[in-house]
């Protein structure tokens, strides 16, 4: 797989006083990991360790009658048997009398709070053993009889019960409420137009790694975990509000994270379970979920179903666009995502309405899944542009050329930065659009039938206050912490990078550690939003530590530096120097040696500026191509190519960012062509629970994948020119691949994956 | 899983008197389909007598065909000369099946033995007459779409899910088994069974018996041979339909052929009327157009895989003309 730069950006190349930003450096934990040495949740080992395994309720609604534990209990090893009937109470929970009224937002799953069963395999009990294998095999021991009520779990059959959101009926200003931009529903009236529904079905994120915690109370008010989560602060927080406990006496610890595509962004019922586990057997309790239960517990992309009307005139500016949209929820909390904001800013369209509702089935809560919301929503709103340009007898790029707009339609403000006209040209010629014929089935090879399609994605720009603290010590080594994760993005490599530009020294005196809840805080690793403000909070780090040094240096007497000011230095190769006078020079090591120190340390909080947000509309865009191939006979499709272009600010390191894209198209080949997890709703059971049933793409899969950076900076969002990469990498791939089908055969298939059977 | 005893023998009749003599044992080789099994609970056997010892492994030539023992390993199979000389179709259909990780450890008496993937099969919380006879056929009614469209019962229509298993058929291989009332050879179309009444028995082998090597006698299907899979991704998925095509080619026309498909039925389904109707055709797309239809004739779908009734004739089609211009 090719790497593309194209037309690196050299405005503002003053803000680089060094060539790191930009530069494929490695990973600096690529040695780790390849060679096992990256330690992950489940792989740390405490003294007197025990094992903890969830056993699932084999119903999908209704109360747990009795649940007989004996034989669990008198399985060798077993420790424990735990339940709603005899587990330690958990004081965070909110306590009300059964049934409890439903709170209007809902509430995260209360684990063994009360005999009530609000999902399939809903953790009703967890056995600790002195081993593994004995937990397991005692799990298997553990019988519940239920009283079974009446379940709902087909989406389907139930879709005319969605409702807005209770968020949005509180509070007119919502952004969840019904949007209108001039005439609602114009479309309607148009001659030229075009009405379809889509389906995507629930997906699962199944990250290599599976969710695990060691749950360790060091006293009894005093708890460590080591989580796979993707907010070691978000789930202190969490943890300490469930127990009562002061937040600085929990510590959260995830060093690695195996992937996790959103599922590490909410704490769930098995984190609890290990916890109130270690709570009640006084020893630390780890808890690793099954693949099986992957798919049950721990949050998935919400099934959707939505509907995108759209009319243009002849000449091809569109008109008016309706974009309708239902995602999946539980019964016991609203999960709500942003799956309608592209249609509103993306197009020029001057009539544009968006309706968004929620049905809460009895499942599980869904979670944020890669391009949350917005990749469902890309998926309705790109094929649209994509029929829409058939019946104009367009060509899909030039029908979104002519509707590109170079303000936000709905805030009617400037973007920061957008370079999405200059991303689709980069692609088009990569791909070799001009192939592209306008008559779907005109291209073939032998007996399979070729196609092209595009797709555009975008993500909000987003940057939250973050903390780091940079120590430096006398042998010119420096630290940086930060609470932030590493969920497999390179978070530690480009920290790396941007600390070693900041700071004007060698990337590798440099160490960046994360994934304790002990560092200053930093949010969670989502949203596209780690660069922006884990790295803006870095480099003011760094900018503080060279001020101090700075410091340090002018006010000592002996030295030429005397009396100058920070703005008259230069930071370079390790060294102070003075802008006006190269040859008068310090190191960084002589600065702490001369003053005796053995370190210098500084801590700076980083937040945006709510000014500019106020004065620009901020967004990463991007945009996919892809080459296709389906056979006639056996309706079997190869994804032949697939170019994806990024314009995302700064890239401050093309092989990772480049890995993101590409794991991004991967990720975009699966939800259009193989992934769907299955209910049977007799029983209101997945039924594909493996990854025999459940398919992730394979390489076999996986074609060439170009990646494409536009590579322009954004300094309005912030000083390093970064915006984020991670959800666009997936954002409208799986359009771009259907509408390639679309051009290959002529059928246009909207209910996703596209599997062999529905191109026969 | 629960706990279970592990013996490893070195003599054949240990092994096969330990689980003859022994409702709850169990022969093991590879393991890549019992132990998942296991794990969840669906087959609980309390010993496992692993025949890894056992010098089942060779591959050779003998009069008349070629022998491939029992614990040969499908990816081994699939790379070997012979087999590649002899039965180029045997190899095409074990490389379309699993991982490579799993081909390095499945063994091909253990391939053959595998468990259908039915969804009702693998949660033993669902109902399912293989697992648990009597509690019903959860896939029936339910979700159904990987399921058989021959040969199938109202009480299971579940379907063999092992490409090798299509090829051994279509080359009309022979089971060589060996159990505590001696040796038999079980021509491979009647190893397996159709579900009837009794979906739990999974093959006709009898208690006690062990797989230890499988003979494929010589044909002239050297060359013009395809297996190909319709599958949900592009490796590491089991067959929504699969097919296995050898044309004995004159010129252009046929003088026999042979076809078997998979991903159809409770057992690796052979077609010998179509290929009946296909010897002294000319191998043309109509000629495999006609056998197709021959081939589907007596199909029955149900709610989720109605689509078999277009892909398999498809495939067929398909797998027969990539057979003739194969070179």
């Amino acid at each position: 797989m090719r790497q593309q730069p194209c037309n690196p950006s050299h405005f503002m190349k003053e803000y680089f006083f060094q060539d790191n930003m930009g530069k494929p450096m490695d990973r600096v934990d690529g040695r780790l990991k390849v060679t096992g040495g990256a330690k992950y949740s489940a792989e740390f080992e405490l003294p007197n360790m025990s094992h903890g395994v969830l056993v699932g309720s084999t119903i999908t609604k209704g109360r747990i009658k009795s649940i007989d534990t004996k034989a669990a209990e008198r399985a060798p090893g077993v420790l424990a048997v735990l339940h709603y009937q005899n587990s330690p109470k958990v004081p965070g929970y909110v306590q009300a009398a059964h049934p409890t009224e439903p709170k209007p937002i809902g509430q995260q799953h209360r684990v063994f709070y009360d005999e009530q069963v609000y999902f399939n395999d809903q953790p009703i009990a967890i056995v600790v053993a002195d081993t593994l294998e004995r937990a397991r095999y005692a799990a298997r021991l553990v019988k519940a009889q239920y009283e079974e009520e009446k379940h709902a779990t087909s989406f389907p059959k139930h879709q005319g019960k969605a409702f807005l959101p209770t968020a949005a009926q509180r509070n007119p200003k919502h952004g969840l409420n019904d949007y209108v931009r001039g005439k609602a529903d114009a479309y309607k009236g148009e001659n030229l137009k075009i009405e379809s529904e889509y389906v995507i079905p629930s997906e699962m994120h199944n990250p290599m790694e599976l969710q695990s915690i060691i749950a360790h109370w060091e006293a009894p008010d005093r708890l460590t975990v080591y989580d796979k989560t993707q907010a070691v602060i978000g789930s202190q927080n969490a943890f300490a509000r469930e127990w009562k406990i002061p937040v600085e006496n929990v510590k959260v610890i995830a060093t690695f994270v195996g992937g996790a595509f959103g599922n590490g962004l909410h704490t769930w019922p098995h984190e609890t379970a290990a916890i109130i586990a270690a709570k009640k057997v006084n020893r630390p309790v780890k808890l690793m979920l099954t693949r099986e239960q992957m798919f049950t517990m721990v949050g998935y992309r919400p099934f959707a179903w939505q509907k995108v009307g759209m009319s243009a005139t002849p000449d091809g500016k569109i008109t008016a666009i309706t974009h309708e949209a239902i995602g999946q929820t539980s019964s016991y909390e609203e999960f709500t995502e942003s799956t309608l904001q592209q249609t509103r800013m993306m197009y020029t369209s001057p009539n544009v309405t968006t309706r968004y509702r929620i049905l809460p089935l009895d499942v599980s809560t869904p979670i944020w899944m890669r391009g949350p919301g917005e990749a469902t929503g890309a998926f309705a709103l790109e094929s649209a542009m994509d029929e829409m340009a058939h019946v104009l007898k367009m060509d899909p790029l030039e029908f979104r050329l002519k509707n590109h707009t170079d303000r936000d339609p709905e805030r009617n403000l400037p973007w920061s930065t957008k370079f999405l006209k200059e991303a689709m040209l980069m692609g088009a010629e990569k791909i070799g659009w001009n192939k592209r014929q306008l008559q779907p089935g005109s291209l073939r090879n032998g007996d399979w039938l070729v196609g092209y399609g595009m797709g555009v994605g975008t993500f909000g720009a987003h940057r939250n206050r973050a903390s780091a603290k940079a120590t430096m010590f006398a042998d010119g080594r420096v630290v940086i912490q930060s609470a932030t994760t590493d969920i497999g993005p390179g978070t530690g490599t480009v920290m790396v990078q941007i600390a070693a530009d900041a700071l004007g020294i060698s990337p590798d005196k440099i160490i960046f550690e994360l994934g304790n809840s002990l560092f200053p805080p930093a949010p969670s690793q989502g949203g596209s939003a780690t660069v922006a403000s884990v790295g803006s909070a870095v480099r003011d780090a760094c900018i503080a530590l060279k001020k101090k040094l700075a410091s340090l240096t002018t006010g000592n007497a002996d030295s030429g530096f005397r009396n100058a000011k920070y703005e008259d230095l230069t930071f370079q190769n390790g060294q102070i120097s003075l802008t006006s006078s190269p040859g008068t020079k310090l190191s960084y090591t002589d600065v702490l040696k001369q003053q005796k120190l053995p370190e210098i340390e500084v801590t700076e909080e980083s937040r945006p500026s709510n000014e500019e947000r106020q004065k620009y509309s901020m967004y990463s865009f991007s945009v996919h191509f892809a080459e296709v191939q389906v056979h006639q006979l056996t309706g079997q499709v190869k994804v032949t190519k697939v170019v994806t272009c990024a314009d995302a600010g700064k890239i401050v390191n093309k092989k990772t960012a480049g890995n993101q894209m590409i794991g991004g198209a991967v990720g975009g080949i699966g939800m259009a062509l193989t992934e769907g997890a299955v209910i049977d709703d007799r029983f209101g059971r997945y039924v594909t629970k493996d990854f025999a049933e459940y398919h992730i793409p394979v390489h076999a899969d996986t074609p060439d994948i170009d990646v494409v950076f536009v590579d322009k900076p954004d300094f309005i969002n912030n000083a390093m020119g970064t915006k984020g990469i991670g959800e666009i990498a997936i954002i409208g791939v799986a359009p771009a691949i259907t509408n390639a089908i679309f051009n290959a055969t002529g059928k246009r298939i909207n209910e996703l994956p596209v599997t062999p059977d529905k191109l026969i | 899983m629960i706990p279970f005893q592990y013996v490893k023998p070195s003599k054949q009749k240990a092994a096969i008197d330990t689980v003859a003599k022994d409702d709850t044992a169990m022969f093991i080789a590879g393991g890549t389909n019992l132990v998942d099994l296991m794990k969840r609970g669906i087959m609980n056997p309390e010993k496992l007598v692993d025949i890894n010892k056992l010098p089942l492994r060779k591959i050779e030539k003998e009069d008349g065909h070629v022998r491939i023992g029992a614990l040969a390993l499908n990816g081994a199979v699939a790379e070997d000369k012979l087999i590649l000389e002899k039965h180029p179709l045997l190899s095409q259909a074990l490389n379309a099946g699993a991982s490579a990780q799993l081909r390095n450890m499945a063994t091909v008496g253990g391939n053959i033995m595998q468990r259908t993937r039915c969804n009702y099969f693998y949660d033993t919380n669902l109902p399912c007459n293989k697992r648990e006879p009597g509690s019903g056929c959860g896939a029936l009614q339910g979700f159904n779409r990987m399921h058989a469209i021959f040969g199938h019962s109202d009480k299971c229509i579940a379907v063999n899910p092992s490409d090798m298993n299509v090829a051994l058929v279509a080359l009309d291989a022979v089971v060589l088994v060996s159990g505590p009332k001696g040796d038999r050879r079980i021509p491979f179309a009647e190893f397996h069974r159709l579900p009837g009444d009794t979906p739990q028995i999974h093959t006709n082998l009898q208690k006690g018996e062990l797989i230890t090597a499988v003979d494929i006698p010589e044909h002239p299907y050297t060359k013009h041979v395809n297996y190909l899979k319709v599958r949900d991704r592009t490796s590491y998925a089991f067959a929504l339909v699969s097919v296995a095509a050898a044309l004995d080619l004159d010129g252009s026309n046929i003088k026999s052929a042979r076809l078997a498909m998979g991903g159809v039925a409770h057992k690796p389904w052979r077609l010998q009327e179509a290929e009946q109707f296909l010897a002294g055709k000319p191998a043309t797309e109509a000629s495999f157009r006609q056998a197709a239809e021959i081939a589907m004739r007596g199909a029955k779908a149900f709610e989720h895989n109605q689509f078999k009734l277009k892909l398999g004739p498809n495939t067929i089609v398909q797998a027969l003309k990539n057979a003739a211009a194969a070179v």
